[in-house]
């Protein structure tokens, strides 16, 4: 296949194959650094005060949160639509990009998804503990009982049980499928016997036979344009919980595109965060190069802007629509007493991805991490904004109120970063962090040795 | 008894040329086995495209029928409940369900018969040729009826490029 000598290599340093598999291979073997383990036993410790305020809430209740009779949604909704965005870009970038033949996702497809995964995981959390009683959560599925009652399938709420469930498991699967050879990889490099047996049981006996390639390419291409309908389902699904209420501010019928550009937004975010330290502590530069992150904070301005848009669109409708409850709704966003918050979603979300528009930034590693820390923060607020200010002053004046956290809801929060980072330092000394076959596959065509191997 | 040569390639250039070479002289490779998918192998090796997305539409049809039959006799036949006066057989709402159940049905059906089309799974017990395999080598696999065959092979191979011709026997 004809590549353009303008295009910049995928991978950097001239590499063969058994070069690619040393290298991703390494981070795995041997003791884990220092800095792993202070992160682990910082995530360990946010976690443990997760696991804390899971207890109070399941042994006192959720009186124990800030929640009233007004605002009967806030921090755990908020933070449940930021997790489930935050998961979308592992699905975007494995399943849209492989689509659209994206070469450069094959380097950070494989820890986007594993991000994916652990942050549907903590989303899940949330839901299942706002019922106070986290041993009754089956009540939500549709089994036959002794009540003879089924489960209201006219509810956005349930549609999101089947969303969240079946996003969480195609995505497992996704995952576990491109996962296959790369365990065999680890099977056949194990030096001990234990190690051997416990890839070679997890790698299903990879053979790495011309008919399972194939199959293998078909199974991923179709899991693909399965996962990428479904992707956007579940965040439509989700602004759904909202745009079918009647709450001012909730009632509207952008809610759709605007929550799934946002999570694709926020999704990038997080992945920058994450992949621009692990590329760094796990040596691999040569991978995960500047380009990679360049592409990622172009897919930042698109959808950064795709919200921006959308904020404003939501306030022309709320003024164009002449419902003065909508229009007061807005108003109070922006000026009323969380507008602290309203104004910090703002600067986020809409004016620190522009930044992303010189290239000076884009590819400054240090300025795209601060900025992604930025977006987190920003597309956290914006659910808080979205929840909160539309709740606290609805239609009757005599029950508005103030929401504040407890400490309670802020140990849940804190403890599903905590559960995020735990798990993803686990994953990146258990499994490969990066597709070694996929790169392997895209090592002849763009990696830097490129040119003097062309012939064609 | 069974009874097979193995010779590998270092690099997918030299398999696919080589490979074309070998048919030429009209021997029958049984296997390629790879790091990373190759491109125009499974040409090269007259395989036919995969079946597997017969399966995955199967699996979401049925997926659909369930999940939308399912709502559909749970609010008109099991317990019809009354939602706001709404209609109790609402199409529109239960096309969410149905969708998410077609997806994942379709998902699982795929992802189970890959596995069972290939003999994969949990602890399956198959024939590792090469430890090199999954790192920088592509092996092939060519049966042997007898002797004398198996030495024209080796001479073929040998022409052709491939390294570590071995003759391998199986009881």
């Amino acid at each position: 296949m004809y590549v353009s000598p303008l295009r910049e290599p995928l991978i950097r340093g001239s590499k063969d194959y058994s070069q690619v598999t040393k290298d991703i291979l390494a981070p795995m073997a041997g003791k884990p650094s220092k800095y792993w383990y202070m992160g682990i036993t910082l995530s360990g410790a946010a976690a443990l005060f997760g696991a804390w305020a899971t207890f109070m809430t399941v042994y006192y209740g959720i009186g124990t949160w800030g929640l009233n009779k007004t605002v009967g949604w806030a921090w755990d909704i908020t933070n449940f639509v930021w997790w489930v965005g935050i998961g979308h870009a592992g699905t975007f970038i494995s399943a849209i990009l492989l689509l659209f033949r994206q070469k450069w996702r094959t380097s950070i497809n494989r820890s986007a998804e594993a991000m994916t995964l652990i942050a549907i995981a903590c989303a899940g959390f949330f839901p299942l503990i706002h019922m106070g009683r986290l041993l009754l959560g089956f009540f939500i599925l549709p089994y036959p009982n002794t009540r003879a009652l089924w489960v209201n399938f006219n509810s956005p709420l349930l549609w999101d049980v089947f969303a969240i469930t079946t996003y969480l498991l195609v995505s497992l699967v996704f995952w576990y499928i491109g996962l296959i050879p790369d365990l065999g990889t680890v099977r056949d490099k194990a030096s001990n016997k234990i190690r051997k047996a416990i890839y070679g049981f997890l790698s299903f006996g990879w053979t790495g036979s011309a008919k399972h390639w194939s199959r293998h390419e078909t199974v991923s291409l179709i899991l693909a344009g399965l996962a990428a309908p479904l992707v956007l389902s579940v965040h439509t699904i989700v602004s759904f919980d909202f745009a079918t209420s009647v709450i001012p501010g909730w009632h509207t019928t952008i809610f759709p595109p605007y929550f799934v550009s946002g999570a694709v937004f926020s999704g990038f975010a997080m992945v920058l965060t994450l992949l621009i330290v692990t590329r760094k502590a796990l040596n691999l530069e040569e991978y995960i190069t500047v380009g990679h992150i360049e592409n990622m904070n172009k897919v930042i301005i698109i959808t950064g802007s795709i919200v921006g848009i959308a904020y404003i669109t939501e306030f022309f409708m709320a003024w164009y629509s002449g419902v003065e409850y909508e229009q007061y709704a807005f108003i109070n966003r922006a000026t009323g007493p969380y507008a602290w918050a309203y104004w910090i979603m703002m600067t986020c979300n809409v004016i620190t991805p522009q930044l992303f528009w010189f290239k000076k930034i884009r590819t400054n590693l240090v300025a795209t991490f601060i900025i992604s820390i930025f977006v987190n923060i920003g597309m956290w607020f914006e659910r808080f904004v979205i929840v909160v200010t539309s709740l606290h002053r609805d239609y009757l004046p005599s029950s508005w109120v103030m929401y504040k956290p407890t400490i309670v809801e802020i140990g849940l929060y804190v403890g599903t970063l905590g559960l995020f980072f735990t798990l993803f330092l686990l994953f990146i000394r258990v499994f490969p962090v990066i597709a070694i076959a996929e790169v392997k596959s895209v090592l002849k065509s763009s990696g830097d040795n490129k040119k003097d191997s062309h012939h064609e | 008894m069974n009874k097979y040569i193995t010779a590998y390639y270092d690099d997918e250039e030299d398999l696919l040329r080589g490979l074309k070479q070998i048919k030429a002289k009209g021997i029958e490779v049984a296997d390629v086995l790879t790091p990373f998918p190759v491109h125009g192998l499974d040409k090269a090796l007259g395989m036919s495209r995969s079946k597997l997305t017969r399966v995955a539409f199967a699996g979401g049809a049925v997926g659909a029928i369930i999940g939308f039959g399912f709502q559909a006799w749970v609010f008109t036949q099991a317990y019809p409940l009354n939602f706001g006066g709404k209609p109790f057989f609402a199409v529109p709402s239960f096309i969410p369900v149905t969708f998410e159940m077609a997806v994942l049905f379709a998902a699982f059906s795929m992802v189970f018969a890959f596995l069972i089309s290939n003999k994969i799974g949990p602890g399956a017990k198959t024939v590792i040729h090469d430890e090199r395999i999954t790192d920088d080598r592509f092996l092939l696999v060519v049966n042997v009826q007898d002797e004398e065959n198996a030495h024209t092979i080796e001479a073929v191979l040998n022409d052709a490029g491939a390294h570590g011709i071995t003759l391998i026997k199986k009881n």
